[in-house]
């Protein structure tokens, strides 16, 4: 018999089979973490806004906002091997819109210690995988902060943010008045704004930005994009607007897209800095998919609450019972009242003999 | 299948411009010109369907991703900081933001600086990037009646020709920063749509330089 279960529900569950399969194993956590831990990495967060409680014994302790830094914290610092989890958990945030609280339900992978080439394509392989369980019609766009950290490498915290702002929104106008102000000289400028603008699918955008770069900076980040591409095969956009926060994340990031939901509904990448700031020696790269965005895909509506209402009277209730059970063997769902409540839709509708 | 490119047009002046912009652009739709109230016209032949919208609901429309693209004034993206693409400026509806006072204003340094304004967030940043403790008062129209009963000291606000301040004795004391019409996109549309897209931006371009 098929559970009524709802299209974020049904995902979820082949997600984790599909981690579980890959050898990634379940972690689960408390919902609780305390406080200080998201206040020394607010800007890890998506929102600085934290639910937040006074334990008994008095430590200020917050529902958790996400799941990566307290699997960081929680794991141990293994710098030769790698530790592989995946999760399936609610968070708590204020979404940007409602500006209220909500639950929101993540499920996601982290693979943390020795991460190689090998490990970055699994994880990518594993999102390509995800998103193709929630739509055929996706996309899995790849980034690497290698190129533009390169190109911006002798620049200001404050200056490099505002670049990768305007990379990050293709606002190639803007862009130029920034470095022009931040004094890049203009063949960076012109590079910069061309990685900002190109996108589209490996084999049309690789080839084209490495002519653009041409020993300006090293292209090992270019490597890898091209060795990774020519396995992760179609559904694959390269595009150097994909920018996570840089104080975090390096190497690759990247993010998925369906069909039908504005958002990006899967987004992760390498973020060896958080480890560091979290006086981790190892490196870590993982990627969360957002349940909640997936409540927007189109989904059959059911015409029908339940196939059978079972009317039942005075009958002696051995009786009732028998009759419904008769119904629920028959693979049918079967709903017992004295009279059809108001708004039930329901196929068929029997009374107890 | 093709599908079929939203674009969220501001109500008004910039938005009939825009439209002829695109027109000229291939993704033409008679019906807009038919005198009616209709908000949402459709022409399935060039792929593309318009709907006019409050100018600072525009954002909206395209960050939730019920338009694919629209047109909207900077002053709103600074403002909301929606998450979209600003793939163009389209260097028309010129104006700026500014602060503006009273003919005569002296800033008193000792006393928070009382601020009218719309723009609640521009505001802030600017006066925490200028370090000036502040008092913002919000207010969704008529901001220039604020100083002069004695509601703030200053406005920020946008001014085009600076006519309204003129006659009510106000003048600019500080331009924030200068506005014109965008270009913006939904992140997620243009990954399935960025030929069209793509296509429209550089129409768009070509012609604003012309």
């Amino acid at each position: 018999m098929n559970l009524p279960l709802d299209v974020t529900e049904k995902i979820a569950f082949r997600l984790r089979s599909i981690y579980n399969q890959q050898g990634y194993t379940q972690y689960k956590m408390s919902k609780f973490e305390e406080y200080d831990l998201y206040a020394r990495n607010k800007d890890f967060l998506l929102s600085d806004n934290v639910i937040t409680f006074t334990d008994l014994s008095g430590k200020l302790m917050a529902l958790k906002p996400d799941v990566t830094l307290s699997i960081v914290k929680n794991s141990p610092d293994d710098a030769q091997n790698v530790k592989k989890l995946y999760y399936h958990e609610s968070v708590y945030r204020v979404s940007r819109n409602s500006h209220a609280f909500r639950e929101i339900q993540q499920v996601g992978l982290e693979a943390l210690g020795n991460i190689d080439d090998y490990c970055i394509l699994e994880v990518l392989q594993l999102a390509k995988k995800s998103l193709e369980q929630i739509s055929g019609d996706c996309v899995l766009e790849i980034s690497h902060l290698g190129l533009i950290s390169a190109l911006t490498k002798d620049l200001s915290g404050q200056q490099k943010a505002e670049i990768f702002r305007c990379v990050g929104s293709k606002n190639l106008h803007e862009l130029v008045a920034v470095c022009a102000d931040a004094g890049v000289c203009e063949e960076k400028t012109a590079l910069l704004q061309a990685l900002a603008s190109i996108g589209g699918a490996p084999e049309t955008v690789l080839p084209q930005v490495r002519k653009l770069l041409d020993g300006t900076v090293d292209t090992k980040p270019l490597e890898l994009l091209e060795q990774l591409s020519a396995v992760l095969g179609n559904q694959i956009r390269i595009d150097f607007s994909v920018v996570d926060d840089i104080h975090y994340y390096n190497g690759i990031v990247f993010k998925g897209f369906v069909r039908g939901v504005p958002d990006a509904v899967l987004s992760g990448g390498q973020y060896d800095k958080l480890m560091r700031k979290m006086n981790r020696k190892s490196s870590a790269i993982g990627f969360a998919v957002y349940m909640d965005l997936l409540e927007r895909l189109e989904q059959e509506e059911d015409a029908y609450d339940v196939d059978t209402v079972l009317l039942y009277a005075d009958e002696p209730i051995a009786r009732i019972s028998a009759a419904a059970k008769a119904i629920a063997d028959n693979g049918k769902t079967v709903a017992v009242y004295r009279q059809i409540p108001d708004g039930l839709r329901c196929r068929e509708v029997k009374t107890v003999r | 299948m093709k599908s079929i490119l939203n674009v969220a047009l501001p109500k008004g002046r910039l938005g009939e411009k825009v439209y002829a912009m695109m027109e000229k652009a291939g993704f033409s739709c008679p019906a807009i010109y038919e005198n009616n109230r209709k908000l949402i016209f459709e022409n399935p032949e060039k792929g593309v369907r318009y709907f006019w919208v409050k100018p600072s609901d525009v954002a909206i429309y395209v960050e939730r991703g019920t338009a694919d693209i629209g047109i909207v004034g900077k002053d709103i993206l600074l403002e909301y900081e929606p998450d979209v693409y600003e793939l163009l400026d389209l260097h028309i509806g010129k104006c700026r933001m500014a602060v503006a006072a009273p003919k005569g204003f002296r800033d008193d340094q000792r006393r928070t600086l009382r601020v009218a304004t719309k723009f609640s967030n521009i505001a802030a940043g600017y006066y925490r990037s200028q370090g000036r403790d502040i008092d913002i008062i919000h207010l969704n129209g008529s901001i220039e009646v604020a100083p002069i009963l004695g509601l703030s000291d200053v406005i920020v606000d946008i001014v085009e020709t600076g006519t309204t301040l003129k006659e009510n004795d106000l003048e600019v004391v500080q331009t924030i920063v200068p506005i014109s019409a965008r270009l913006i996109a939904n992140k997620a549309s243009y990954k399935f749509q960025s030929e069209t897209i793509d296509f429209v931006t550089k129409s768009l371009a070509e012609e604003t330089n012309d």
